[in-house]
Parts: structure tokens; C-alpha cells; sequence
């Protein structure tokens, strides 16, 4: 397994010598994933938002590996990758917009909460159905080939959807189609209430590459830095032409697998503990101050900005005008077609005579 | 009698059956220690052992594709599919292998399966955890497809589908899982398959409807009763094969017919109540047909709450069939 950092922040490969800035900004953005999570969560609890899946544990694993993406490069996420969404220039305002599902969400509401989306950083969102991301990014690095462009595309899954019909389909094709691809397998222990050991009879996911002609290799998923180089390394080769590679980041989901989950029912405490104590921020943190590069103390004012910058953007998302009525009909296709507009028109003319349009819901000409 | 919500009876019936007969084994994605993300698994790894209750990895196509082959040899299988709109990378085994494999045999092999999933919107999932998709599985011929809306048929139902010697689909309302209680008969006993019920006797229109929509129909049946419409109401229970005779009798004895369901509109349920009406009882009817849906749009999250038929929707249609 690939580590450079140890539990206690020591090196332990070879030091990839990254600029202070750039240590301090990978702090930052696993602190705001760890933060984001904090606030979801209390609304959660307090009714403002339906359902929340956090990353509690798996920072490293997220804001490691996407650093080593560029900017034309995409990000296939596969469910709990919204932090890494929040690095590449989601705006935190769109983030919160789509957990709250009011009018300013760019999907219009629609999807449930943790699904983020955001063209301008290549992020589309997933479905909701395990896997089925996966060859949609294969199907894109094969497009971006095509066009003689040098995007990389990573993909990205969990331990479970490994198990989907989509990994199998994704990893063969592009191990015969060679695209720029990096299959990134957040192994965080479970699939809900189902462990990895139980998922597969592989001794490592990474061996699955190896059907598929796929080089795999299994990094340690709480080392930021360890994910950083393990996907540069990826992407580097994606990005020459030498085809794709699978990624294992091994880490550990430390919260219930959403907000309407209780883990023990089905998990000891003492494993949640014996990872907790490998917790991924501490052990950067311990690096950083190590180094020198953060003083002692300091996360916690880094943790108190963000939260001021978090909650200013909840609190304008709190007010969001009302969803215009009209999207219920929109987007299916290019045009609404006449039968959705008969139907919609039919809909208004009970929502109007309950009070319940506003202005600009009205009928559509037929 | 012990009062049970719907889920509770289905848990009931699991382990009616399971106590009943050595063969029958429950299998999905976190059915085991979890007991379901819906509960309506639980305690049966407990009871039963790992061996007759267990956890799968995630995929629909391997756990309806070995039910086929289990039940092909001696078990009788009883896969969950956690929410019904993660069912389709099991569409080819549901529909080309457990519905067609007695045909295709000429009865030499056969299917007596059951694949229970809950469908249906109302608790604010978006458009992956609220879908209703039994129109699709209503046009595979092989295929049973019940959707129960009372506890006490769920438990009857479930058990009856288990006992079935064909591959039944079982789609539970998940939004009346814990909407209401009611008594439900302990120990064993059967619901029949392919007959309706009629929730309310009324003479002036006769509503069909099934799953959540059914408390939906029957509010709007009581509002239609205080400004003196009386509505019969009719509880399918079974889609596929479908109590004709019942529903024929049903359409004739008003004359006046609303179909409900939450599914799209275009090809859905509804439209082969409509049609075998139409078909067969056009000289009783003394209004066209009314149809209460879903739009024909993929299932919204934030505005569900129009998307899905409610009272007045119903109540709108009552009204303008009994009016015409
Ligand atoms: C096709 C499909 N089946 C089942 C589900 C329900 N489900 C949602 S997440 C999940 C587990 C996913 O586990 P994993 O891939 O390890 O991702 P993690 O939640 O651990 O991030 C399941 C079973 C689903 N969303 N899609
Ligand atoms: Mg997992």
C-alpha cells in the first residue's frame, strides 16, 4: 500500500516536496469538506435539509486525489465527492442551493439532496443508481481521445459499486479502448451496512484491474499526500496515451452512511475508534505543524473562518425565491411537448384556483 | 389481533413463511444484520441464521439472476431490491429469464419467486427513490405483479406470492409503510392473488386505483360523499393477470369510472383499465373514462408534492364524471 505520511505525520517515502501554499491549501480544503458536513448535519437535525451522506474520514482520500486533477480534466463522481466539487470551483453558494433543493439549485431541485453538479469544473452529477457513472466517464475519455483533446478523466466509485454491472463494463472497455482514464475506488469499508470483505473475495480491490489489463494499486486513503502523488502518477500516464489505471484509496467511512442511518446496528465501535485515531486531518495537520508551515493552534482559526464563510452562505440560501411551478414539465425533452403542456395547463388551473401558482406559473400556448 | 403498520406485516409474513417452510430464503442488499434500510427485514438473520437470511453485494443483476438459478433447484428465494428505481439492471433477469422460463421450457423449469422492492414518491427522494414503475413489468406475460395497500393484505399477499408457483413481483407503497396500523391476523393465511377489493360500496362512480394511491381515492371518495356523490372504490391489489371479471362488474354497476395511479400517464396502468372497459362495458358507461396520474415527466424532488395524484386531483375527476 502506498503511504508517504505516517499516523503521526511523519515521512515516510520520499518527500514530495510541495510549496508551503500549496500543503496550507490542501489543509483548507479538507478542513471546508469536514466543515461543510458539520453544518449539513445540523440542519439536517434541525429540518432545514432532507438527507445527508457526509465524508467524515475520507478528506484525504477526496481532496488528495482531485488536486492532482487540472482544470480541463473531469471529475465522474460516484456519490460523496461534492467536497472535491467545492476545490474545483463549485461555488459553495450552488452546494448549498442543491442541499436545500430551492430555486437557485442549478438541477432546478430536482435531485435529492448530495447530488452536486457543476459544468464549468467537468463534474456532472451521479444518478442516485450505484455505478452507473462509470461508463459514462469511460464513454467520455473515449469522446475526449477522439477529438484529439488531452483531458483526463477520473472516475470515481465506492467499495460496493464495485460490485455493479457498470465497473465491470466500464473497466473492460477501457482497458480495450486504452482511454485517459483513472478509476478511483474510495474503499471506506462499507457499502452501508455490508463491509468490503463482504463485497468481494478478492484480497484487494485493486486486483480487479488485472482482469481487465488495468494496472491497479492500493494507497492509503487518510494520507493527502499519499492520494496526490498515487493519482498524479495516473494521470500522468493517462494523459501520455498509456491507458488507464485503478486506484484503491483505502479509508474509512466514519458516520452512518447518511443522515437515516444507524451504523450500530451493524458496526463495533472499536473499529470506528481504531480509525478515528488515523483520522486524516490530524495527521496532515501534525505534518504541517511539524514543518513548520502551520502553527500550533492554528486549525482551529483556520475552522472558525470557514465556518463564518459557511454559514453566511446559509443563511442567504435560506431565502430562496419560490421553485417556479413550470419546471415540473421542463427539461424532459429540448421542447415541451404539447401533451406535457395539456397536462401542465390542467395542473395550473387547480393550483390557481387553490392560490398555489405565482405569477409566471401560468399555462403554456398550445 | 395484533395492529401492525405495513411494514411490520410484511416483516410478519417473511417470517409466517419462513417458519412455514425450510426452502424459503431472504436475501438483498442490507436485509441481514441492518434488517433492510426500511426494517422490513428485521430479525430475520436472528430467527432464521445467515444462512436463510443474508446480505448480497451490490448488484441487482446477481441477486435476481441466482434467485432464478435457487429457485430453479429447490429454494423458494424472496430478494429485496431496496428501492424499486434501482431494479432495472435486474430487468433482463426479470424479464427475459424468471417470466419466460417456464414458456421457454414447456414447463420442465420454473421460477416460484418473489422480488419485493418498495416503490412510490412521497417521502421526498427525488427522482431514484420514488418511482413507479409496474407498467413496465405489467407488459411481461410470465410475470404476477401485486401491490398491496392494507397491512393485513401485505401479510397476506406476500405470503400467498411466496407460495405461488410463478415469479411474482411484490411492490410495497413505501409511503404507507408507517402511515397507518391495523389488525392483522397472526400466523399463517393467504390473500388470493388476481382478485380485487372493494374498499367502499357506492353507486354514482367507481374509482380503481392501488398501493398509496388507495387512502388518496378514499378522502377524496368522503369529500365527494358530503356534497352527495357516492363513490365506490376499487383496490386492484393484483396488476398482472388482473381480476377482469371484478373490474368489469365494478365499471358496470356506476357507469362512471376514475383510474388513479402516481405513475406516468402515457402507457400506464390506467390505461388498460380504460381500454378493458372500453372494450367490454362501453354501453354502461355514462362518461368517458377519467384518468388521475403523474405527469408524463420523470418524477421530480422539490415539487413532488404536485407531481403526485392528491384528494383534490381526484376529487376533480369525481366530480366531472359524475357531472357529465
Ligand atoms: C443500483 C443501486 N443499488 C442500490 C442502491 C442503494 N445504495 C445507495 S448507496 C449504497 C452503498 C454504496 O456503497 P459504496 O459504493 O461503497 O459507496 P459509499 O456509500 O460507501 O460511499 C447502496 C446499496 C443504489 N443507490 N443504486
Ligand atoms: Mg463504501
Amino acid at each position: 500500500m502506498e503511504r508517504v505520511l505516517a499516523t503521526d505525520g511523519t515521512l515516510v517515502a520520499e518527500d514530495p516536496a510541495l510549496s508551503p501554499e500549496r500543503l496550507r491549501e490542501l489543509l483548507e480544503h479538507m478542513l471546508r469538506v469536514r466543515c461543510v458536513d458539520e453544518r449539513m448535519l445540523k440542519l439536517q437535525r434541525a429540518g432545514r435539509v432532507g438527507f445527508v451522506g457526509t465524508a467524515k474520514g475520507l478528506e484525504a482520500t477526496l481532496i488528495g486525489s482531485a488536486a492532482a486533477l487540472g482544470g480541463r480534466d473531469w471529475l465522474w463522481s460516484g456519490l460523496r465527492e461534492g467536497g472535491a466539487a467545492l476545490m474545483r470551483g463549485l461555488p459553495l453558494a450552488e452546494y448549498v442551493a442543491q442541499m436545500y433543493c430551492n430555486a437557485n439549485d442549478t438541477a432546478k431541485g430536482r435531485q435529492m439532496c448530495n447530488h452536486f453538479q457543476h459544468k464549468g469544473s467537468h463534474y456532472p452529477s451521479w444518478s442516485s443508481c450505484i455505478g452507473t457513472q462509470i461508463p459514462h466517464g469511460v464513454g467520455a475519455a473515449f469522446a475526449t481521445k477522439q477529438r484529439g483533446e488531452d483531458a483526463v478523466h477520473g472516475i470515481y466509485f465506492g467499495d460496493g459499486a464495485t460490485s455493479s454491472n457498470g465497473f465491470h463494463s466500464g473497466m473492460n472497455f477501457a482497458g480495450v479502448w486504452n482511454v485517459p482514464a483513472v478509476f478511483v475506488c474510495v474503499d471506506n469499508g462499507w457499502a452501508i451496512s455490508v463491509p468490503s470483505s463482504a463485497q468481494t473475495a478478492s484480497e484487494s480491490y485493486a486486483d480487479k484491474g488485472v482482469a481487465y489489463g488495468v494496472p491497479g494499486t492500493e494507497v492509503d486513503g487518510n494520507d493527502v499526500l499519499a492520494c496526490l502523488g498515487a493519482m498524479g502518477a495516473a494521470v500522468e500516464r493517462a494523459r501520455a496515451g498509456e491507458g488507464p489505471s485503478l486506484l484503491v484509496l483505502r479509508t474509512y467511512r466514519m458516520l452512518g452512511h447518511s443522515s437515516s442511518d444507524d451504523p450500530s446496528k451493524y458496526r463495533d465501535d472499536a473499529e470506528v475508534s481504531a480509525w478515528a485515531a488515523r483520522d486524516p486531518i490530524e495527521r496532515f495537520e501534525r505534518f504541517l505543524v511539524a514543518r513548520g508551515v502551520l502553527a500550533e493552534g492554528e486549525r482551529a482559526s483556520l475552522e472558525a473562518e470557514l465556518l463564518a464563510e459557511i454559514d453566511a452562505v446559509i443563511h442567504e440560501q435560506e431565502a430562496a425565491p419560490p421553485m417556479p411551478l413550470k419546471t415540473l414539465v421542463e427539461d424532459v425533452y429540448a421542447e415541451v411537448p404539447r401533451h406535457l403542456r395539456r397536462q401542465y395547463n390542467a395542473f395550473i388551473a387547480v393550483a390557481e384556483r387553490h392560490g398555489e401558482a405565482q405569477p409566471g406559473d401560468g399555462a403554456f400556448p398550445l | 389481533m395484533p395492529t401492525l403498520t405495513l411494514v411490520q406485516a410484511v416483516n410478519d409474513a417473511l417470517k409466517t413463511a419462513m417458519r412455514n417452510d425450510d426452502s424459503v430464503v431472504v436475501f438483498g442488499e442490507d436485509v441481514g444484520p441492518k434488517g433492510g434500510v426500511f426494517l422490513a427485514t428485521e430479525g430475520l438473520t436472528s430467527e432464521f441464521g445467515e444462512q436463510r437470511c443474508f446480505d448480497t453485494p451490490l448488484s441487482e443483476d446477481g441477486i435476481v439472476g441466482t434467485a432464478v438459478g435457487m429457485a430453479m433447484n429447490g429454494l423458494r428465494p424472496v430478494a429485496e431490491i431496496q428501492f424499486q428505481d434501482f431494479i432495472f439492471p435486474a430487468f433482463d433477469q426479470i424479464v427475459s429469464e424468471a417470466a419466460k422460463l417456464r414458456y421457454r421450457s414447456g414447463g420442465q423449469y420454473t421460477a416460484p419467486m418473489v422480488v419485493r422492492t418498495p416503490y412510490g414518491g412521497g417521502i421526498r427522494g427525488g427522482l431514484y427513490h420514488s418511482q413507479s414503475g409496474e407498467a413496465y413489468f405489467c407488459h411481461t406475460p410470465g410475470l404476477k405483479v401485486v401491490i398491496p395497500s392494507t397491512p393485513a393484505d401485505a401479510k397476506g399477499l406476500l405470503i400467498a406470492s411466496i407460495e405461488d408457483p410463478d415469479p411474482v413481483l411484490f411492490l410495497e407503497p413505501k409511503a404507507l409503510y408507517r402511515a397507518v396500523k391495523a389488525e392483522v391476523p397472526e400466523g399463517h393465511y393467504t390473500t388470493p392473488l388476481s382478485t380485487l377489493r372493494t374498499v367502499r360500496k357506492g353507486t354514482d362512480v367507481t374509482v380503481f386505483c392501488y398501493g398509496a394511491m388507495v387512502p388518496v381515492c378514499e378522502k377524496a371518495a368522503e369529500q365527494a360523499a358530503a356534497s352527495g356523490t357516492e363513490c365506490a372504490i376499487v383496490d386492484l391489489r393484483t396488476l398482472l393477470p388482473l381480476d377482469e371479471e371484478g373490474v368489469l362488474e365494478a365499471a358496470k354497476q356506476t357507469g362512471r369510472v376514475v383510474v388513479v395511479h402516481e405513475a406516468p400517464r402515457f402507457c400506464g396502468f390506467g390505461a388498460e383499465i380504460s381500454a378493458l372497459i372500453a372494450e367490454n362495458a362501453i354501453e354502461y358507461m355514462e362518461a368517458p373514462i377519467a384518468r388521475v396520474t403523474g405527469f408524463d415527466t420523470p418524477f421530480p424532488n422539490t415539487l413532488e408534492h404536485h407531481y403526485m395524484p392528491d384528494h383534490r386531483r381526484v376529487l376533480d375527476a369525481i366530480e366531472h364524471v359524475a357531472a357529465y
